[in-house]
């Protein structure tokens, strides 16, 4: 091929001219050397960490659009470990603020704030990433693990995360997002998907948290109307750690032994998943519980549908005042679904056939629970319901054959 | 005057050559253009010739020092602050009103900002900063002074130095890397200065600048922030704390800028008191939060969250994230008088 010939089809298949592989090993100097890797890195590069454990005291940062940040693996002997137990500054241990970044095969363990976050960062790729803080729960614990933020294209996969005070993976303000094939265990919210749409969660195992998986639409945030939401074929079970989270906080007020628990949001399916030991209860399903002043906020759940899920034992020791009186009420152990009953109009809770449940039957949004009236869940189930298919485009899934 | 008869003077001794080259005064080195606006990250400040004396931070022709009516407070650093302007061109003054009167600068500009702990001949240079306005947008580069002070070199990936502060405390002063100067600096993903604008600038130093043909015309809202110098207790605590947020926190708690996920909006011009944090839950604060409830409770400056983060130096809670590993305790007591005030 001439060199014309050449020319043209770089430029048409938009390929970094000359794309470098640069390694980091541990080691004197270690973090300086990855974090100059990082500015230097030209758009297309390979970033390679070696094994074992790099110190670091300060957090590092990525803005280069197309880097590959690669390490040796997440767990064992052979892993890449940048290892923030030192940190001194930044809130966070990874920043990435640029476009079609991939990281992939390496650990972050006890940064002061969050694990990694990517801010505005679209086409993103988390593979095989691990997030520990090594300490077990703990509220002195950062916030987030995996941390994607005000993105479009978000794929989290094969990913494990511990110890995070707030949510293991919680994506914000993003669209078009996969979340699959994960484990978050002990951590105050395993996933969290919050005032973002057209999320897929799908197959991750999410236990010992005090909530599984949280679907939240807040107000007041620059980017709101959270929905088409899917929770599919998850294994969400053993989810009894008490909340851990500092006080102050939304997730705070999640109760320990929470499958999932939906908070306003326009349409979210959860279907096909595996309840197993949740305490308070496998599906909560509520409306924004706190004042609010922003117009341009719904805080009601609408288009919630509880499709069909394999549900084991739970909500035999919900943590809710009245707890002996609701467990005699309704014969030793509450049925799978805890809806608050508040619907905007007539787009309120779907259950498929054979889902049970019961509603604190209050009316709107804010209402004191002390002036819930506890009942069986009487809703006419469907068999069926057309949901739209989400989730990250396939590119994203494409970049890491 | 004196400028302009040695400009005349290094023009002869082009135009005469080698013959005048022993002449006993010698020219000032001008500022070099090139490294402004190459490619390249030069390797030494001393590249650029921004100073005359760079010890001493006596600057060359063209590099105009200049000061803010509120500064960026950074663990209590002196901060020597410059403006280089090649030759025919000047600053333009921004009538657009969102930008705070942000002097809008030609390519080939400079903004250069040295940063020093201690006094008189004890005072040492820890790093310089500077933002080059090249074709296809500003660049952001930390050099740190070595400790004969000869030189400071290019320090891309940062660095810590442990230093006394002026309170008098022992800290690991963290250079910023060159990452870290565009989280700041970005707005909506480019770089930008932050400081020059027209309502944290003096009236006189705008006078000034226009006079000597380096701004084009005074622009409007001149000075409207409070000289933080003079804040006193029966001072305005409002005008003072507001200022101070705008200066200290709004470059990334704004919109498009790099906090601006939280939702909180310090901008000075921001009126919206829930935008500002009055009553505003926070959404990722985690630890953070320290217990509480709302960024600013009206009257219960020991409830708020923003003074609770200001008033901190853990990683993980002390705000801002950056450029603090002390507590500014000046900056703390106006906020806390203003949300104590607060009704």
């Amino acid at each position: 091929m001439n060199r014309m010939a050449l020319a043209a089809v770089l430029l048409a298949t938009a390929a970094p001219l000359a794309a470098e592989t640069h390694r980091v090993e541990p080691g004197e100097g270690a973090a300086e050397r990855l974090q100059e890797a990082l500015i230097l890195a030209a758009p297309g590069d390979v970033i390679e960490l070696g094994a074992g454990r790099f110190v670091l005291t300060d957090g590092l940062s990525l803005d280069v659009d197309g880097v590959t940040l690669r390490g040796t693996g997440m767990e064992g002997g052979s892993a890449s470990v940048l290892d923030f137990t030192g940190q001194q500054g930044a809130g966070e241990g990874l920043l990435v603020t640029s476009d079609n970044v991939t990281l992939r095969d390496f650990a972050v363990e006890n940064p002061k704030g969050d694990g990694i976050k990517s801010k505005g960062a679209d086409n993103i790729i988390y593979s095989g990433i691990r997030v520990t803080w090594t300490g077990g729960p703990k509220a002195s614990n950062g916030a987030y693990g995996i941390y994607p933020v005000e993105s479009t294209g978000v794929l989290v996969t094969n990913s494990k995360v511990s110890g995070a005070s707030d949510a293991g993976i919680y994506v914000g303000q993003s669209r078009d997002i996969t979340v699959r094939q994960n484990i978050v265990e002990y951590n105050v919210a395993g996933i969290e998907i919050e005032n973002s749409r057209n999320a897929l969660v799908t197959e991750n195992i999410a236990t010992r948290n005090t909530g599984g998986l949280l679907v939240f639409d807040l107000p007041g945030l620059p980017v709101m109307n959270g929905g088409n939401v899917i929770l599919r074929r998850n294994v969400v079970a053993d989810n009894d750690t008490p909340n851990f989270a500092p006080p102050g906080n939304i997730v705070a007020s999640v109760r320990r032994g929470t499958g999932v628990l939906v908070m306003a949001n326009d349409g979210v399916l959860i279907d096909e998943n595996a309840f197993e030991n949740n305490p308070t209860a496998h599906i909560m399903v509520v409306a924004y519980t706190q004042p609010f002043t922003d117009a341009r906020y719904n805080p009601y759940a609408r288009n919630v549908i509880v499709g069909f899920n394999a549900f084991g034992r739970g909500g035999d020791d919900p943590q809710l005042d009245g707890k002996e009186q609701l467990l005699a009420a309704f014969g030793g152990t509450l049925p799978p679904v805890l809806w608050d009953g508040i619907v905007e109009k007539d787009n309120g809770l779907k259950i498929a056939t054979g889902v049970t449940g019961w509603s604190l039957n209050l009316s709107k949004p804010g209402q004191s629970l002390a002036e819930a009236q506890p009942g069986p869940l009487m809703l006419t189930p469907v068999e069926s319901w057309e949901f739209p298919e989400v989730g990250a485009p396939a590119a994203l899934e494409a970049r890491l054959k | 005057m004196k400028r302009r008869s040695l400009g005349l003077l290094a023009l002869a001794c082009a135009t005469f050559g080698a013959a005048l080259s022993h002449a006993t005064v010698i020219a000032p080195e001008p500022v070099n253009d090139a490294a402004i606006i190459g490619a390249a990250f030069p390797k030494a400040l001393s590249e650029f010739a921004f100073f005359q004396d760079a010890r001493e931070q006596h600057p060359s022709a063209r590099v105009h020092p200049y000061a803010l009516n509120t500064p960026l407070w950074s663990d209590g650093a002196e901060k020597l602050r410059f403006i280089y302007l090649p030759e025919g061109t000047q600053l333009v003054a921004d009538g657009a009103e969102n930008s705070g009167g942000l002097l809008q600068f030609p390519v080939g500009a400079a903004i250069i900002k040295t940063f020093a702990f201690g006094e008189g001949a004890d005072r040492r240079l820890i790093e310089t900063r500077v933002l080059l306005h090249r074709a296809d947008g500003w660049v952001a580069l930390p050099y740190r002074w070595n400790a004969e002070q000869t030189e400071a070199t290019l320090a891309l990936a940062g660095g810590r130095i442990d230093l006394v502060t002026p309170a008098g405390e022992t800290i690991s002063y963290a250079i910023p890397n060159k990452n870290q100067c565009k989280g700041c600096h970005a707005k909506d993903g480019q770089v930008i200065p932050i400081g020059p604008k027209a309502r944290n600038l003096s009236v006189k130093w705008m006078a000034q600048m226009l006079e000597g043909g380096a701004l084009d015309r005074l622009p409007p809202g001149g000075a409207t922030m409070p000289v933080w110098a003079g804040y006193t207790d029966k001072a305005p605590a409002e005008r003072f704390a507001r200022a101070y947020l705008d200066v200290n926190c709004a470059h990334c708690h704004q919109p498009g800028g790099g906090a601006s996920n939280s939702g909180l909006d310090l901008r000075w011009e921001q009126a919206d008191p829930h935008a500002i944090g009055i009553m505003k839950r926070p959404v990722a604060a985690g630890r953070g939060a320290g217990g509480h409830d709302f960024s600013v409770l009206p009257g219960q400056p020991d409830k708020s969250i923003l003074l609770y983060r200001m008033d901190s130096a853990e990683p993980g809670i002390a705000m801002p994230e950056l450029g603090k590993a002390s507590v500014d305790k000046q900056g703390v007591a106006v906020v806390r008088r203003w949300i104590a005030e607060m009704k």
